[in-house]
């Protein structure tokens, strides 16, 4: 079912991508082929494969239940909110909260969770930026 | 012996204090990698890119860098296969079969040690190898025109997917899910923009090394979390090394196989779509094939340690080849080496060589010095590895991921391309889950620009004859090798296949 379901996907896609494609707007100094050939060759391919994909889908996978799905999502989200933070926040703070919750979810105790945030933030702002000199979002607080 | 002095002014490049300094930082780091189960080849090289090119390291010491990480995983990953019966990443799969049950019979420290002497030959061998072959296929390149490019492009494509996935049709849909990322962005022929939707940060087109850490190093702490694997895989287990050195006998019995794993390997590394996994396993079925007069393999034979290992490394040192001669790459990690090249803009291919001969020369000389260190640290130091197995992932997983939206905001200081990696992150993730081989993918964004300007050259040559693209005998046997790479895998592939993927898990997306 998740391979038909992927291959319906698929094919939307291509269709999608096929019709972005005949809206590209030509310039009127163009080569012979124009800049719309190449992407509808691949919306072809694109689409051709997820018809047989759909046609004759694999043995199921295994999706994980609910809670793992949720999982990943607030992990996902998480880090969304880091990478909008970062500037806001500086890379010191931004990333101990991030490594703290990653530890945390993948079964650190909280003891231990943010001891590997502070020790991912620290280590990495020392290595990478005080001696590597690599440039890191600076917040408010100047790290 | 023209190829000597190359190789010379190599060696006088390469042996600098930076880059030997380099060298040494990457073989460490490459044999951690490859030990840890979950970090690969492929994902350990691409987490240390964006930190090779913020750190504004030149051409030829981010080599030699990513290299010497690439060679190290391939010895690392065979620690935990014989210790804990866990491929440290897919290539070390084979030698669970026999390295395991002689751990398990008390000689631990034999096998390591055999097996390091092992990749040391395979990856000694291969290298010389890539000296004498990849300019002899310089020597053809040159006569490639715009449409034999073309053709190799989709040579390269269609030969990937008969190895890499199970299902064809999967590999096709990657790759031309790859191929049309790469459209994203002002066309470079005539500056209209495409598939971008208005949005300022895409007219430039998507960043590869984007995609490929987003794809490769995110889409592994999802899997992790979505197992909540936070242990290590070591827990509970002592992991008793014993002494150190094989026995004389062990390796003049070993000998023979391991030279013919070695070239056996190489050439399975060198053609197009066959990477180091495929090395070790036909290099392990035919081994058996030919020396199990006793039916001890899988029991714990030693020549069932050094055929696979052996075949990995040669495969590993073979891949290079396609990718520095032609800069089409054959596997999944030299995928993300010739994103160095394109990021430090550099054109691998025939040009590479009369061009930036330092750069070629200098990393073969640094490949060679690299398989010296890495002998040196696998056989006295390989303790110090076997603690490494011990760090939960729970701690390391978080480190991983930082370390990847540390490089990725290095390169650019936008939250925007953090945001795009998360997305191909998530993406990597849900393709993995439906078995969908990813190295398609970052194939066909690196070379989706270059195989359409190719396309579109051959064609407005000839004034827009789309016939030209088969009208050489040359780009004719490109196209019929291609479509054999791509017909003859579902005939005779499926069983091969099955065998080689029984034991793997969802790694087997991200396969090299």
């Amino acid at each position: 079912m998740s391979d038909r379901i992927f291959g319906v996907f698929g094919l939307l896609l291509a269709i999608g991508f096929a019709f972005s494609a005949l809206a590209i707007e030509e310039s009127f100094l163009s080569d012979a082929v124009g800049p719309k050939a190449f992407p509808l060759i691949i919306a072809a391919i694109l689409g051709l494969s997820s018809i047989v994909i759909a046609i004759r889908p694999d043995a199921e996978p295994e999706w994980p239940a609910l809670g793992r799905l949720v999982e990943v999502g607030a992990a996902v989200v998480v880090m969304i909110f880091y990478a909008e933070l970062l500037p806001v926040a500086g890379f010191v703070i931004a990333t101990a909260f991030a490594a703290a919750y990653l530890a945390w979810r993948l079964g650190s105790g909280p003891f231990e969770a943010v001891l590997v945030g502070i020790g991912t933030s620290l280590g990495i702002y020392v290595i990478f930026h005080l001696v590597l000199g690599l440039s890191l979002a600076r917040g408010p607080l100047g790290f | 012996m023209e190829t000597l002095a190359s190789l010379g002014d190599g060696f006088a490049i390469a042996l600098t204090w930076q880059n030997l300094m380099l060298a040494l930082l990457g073989c460490f780091l490459g044999t951690i990698m490859g030990a840890l189960p979950g970090l690969g080849p492929s994902n350990g090289v691409a987490i240390l890119i964006p930190l090779a090119f913020t750190l504004g390291l030149g051409a030829t010491p981010s080599l030699i860098l990513l290299t010497s990480v690439y060679y190290g995983a391939m010895y690392g990953g065979r620690i935990s296969s014989i210790l804990l019966n866990i491929p440290g990443d897919e290539p070390a799969m084979m030698t669970c079969l026999d390295g395991h049950p002689m751990a398990k019979k008390g000689f631990a420290g034999e096998a390591l040690s055999l097996s390091g002497i092992a990749s040391f030959v395979g990856a000694f061998l291969a290298t010389w190898g890539l000296i004498f072959l990849a300019p002899q296929l310089v020597k053809i390149a040159l006569l490639f025109g715009p449409a034999e490019y073309f053709a190799l492009f989709a040579l390269a494509f269609m030969t990937l997917g008969g190895v890499s996935s199970t299902n064809q049709a999967k590999s096709a849909f990657a790759a031309a899910l790859g191929l049309g990322l790469a459209t994203i962005g002002v066309d470079t022929q005539t500056g209209v923009p495409r598939f971008t939707f208005g949005e300022v940060h895409l007219y430039d087109g998507l960043d590869f090394l984007v995609a490929i850490v987003g794809l490769f190093a995110l889409s592994e702490v999802f899997i992790f979390l979505e197992h909540r694997h936070g242990g290590s895989d070591a827990e509970g287990r002592k992991l008793n090394i014993g002494r150190l050195y094989p026995p004389v006998s062990m390796i003049k019995k070993c000998t023979p196989t391991m030279l013919r794993t070695s070239f056996l390997g190489f050439i399975a590394g060198v053609l197009p779509g066959a990477g180091a996994s495929l090395g070790s396993f036909i290099s392990y079925s035919m081994e058996k094939r030919l020396v199990d007069k006793e039916d001890t393999f899988g029991t714990g034979d030693p020549r069932g340690v050094a055929a696979p290992e052996a075949g990995n490394n040669a495969a590993a040192g073979g891949a290079l080849v396609p990718m520095l001669a032609l800069g089409v790459p054959g596997s999944g990690t030299t995928a993300v080496l010739l994103a160095v090249l394109l990021a430090l803009n550099i054109t691998p291919g025939p040009l590479l060589f009369t061009q930036n001969p330092d750069v070629v020369w200098g990393l073969i000389a640094a490949l060679f010095i690299a398989n010296f260190m890495l002998l040196a640290m696998n056989i006295p130091m390989v303790g110090l590895f076997t603690r490494v197995l011990m760090i939960p992932s729970r701690i390391l997983m978080p480190i991983v991921a930082m370390v990847s939206f540390v490089g990725i905001y290095g390169i650019s200081g936008s939250s925007f391309d953090l945001l795009v990696m998360i997305g191909f992150g998530v993406m990597g993730w849900v393709l993995r889950k439906l078995d969908v081989p990813l190295v398609p993918i970052i194939l066909g964004t690196l070379l989706g620009n270059s195989m359409e300007n190719n396309l579109r050259r051959a064609v407005t040559i000839d004034n827009g004859n789309w016939w030209t693209l088969i009208d050489s005998p040359l780009s004719i046997a490109l196209w019929v090798i291609a479509i054999i790479g791509f017909v003859l895998p579902l005939i005779v592939g499926a069983r091969v296949k099955a065998k080689m993927h029984q034991r793997r898990d969802e790694e087997g997306a991200i396969s090299d």
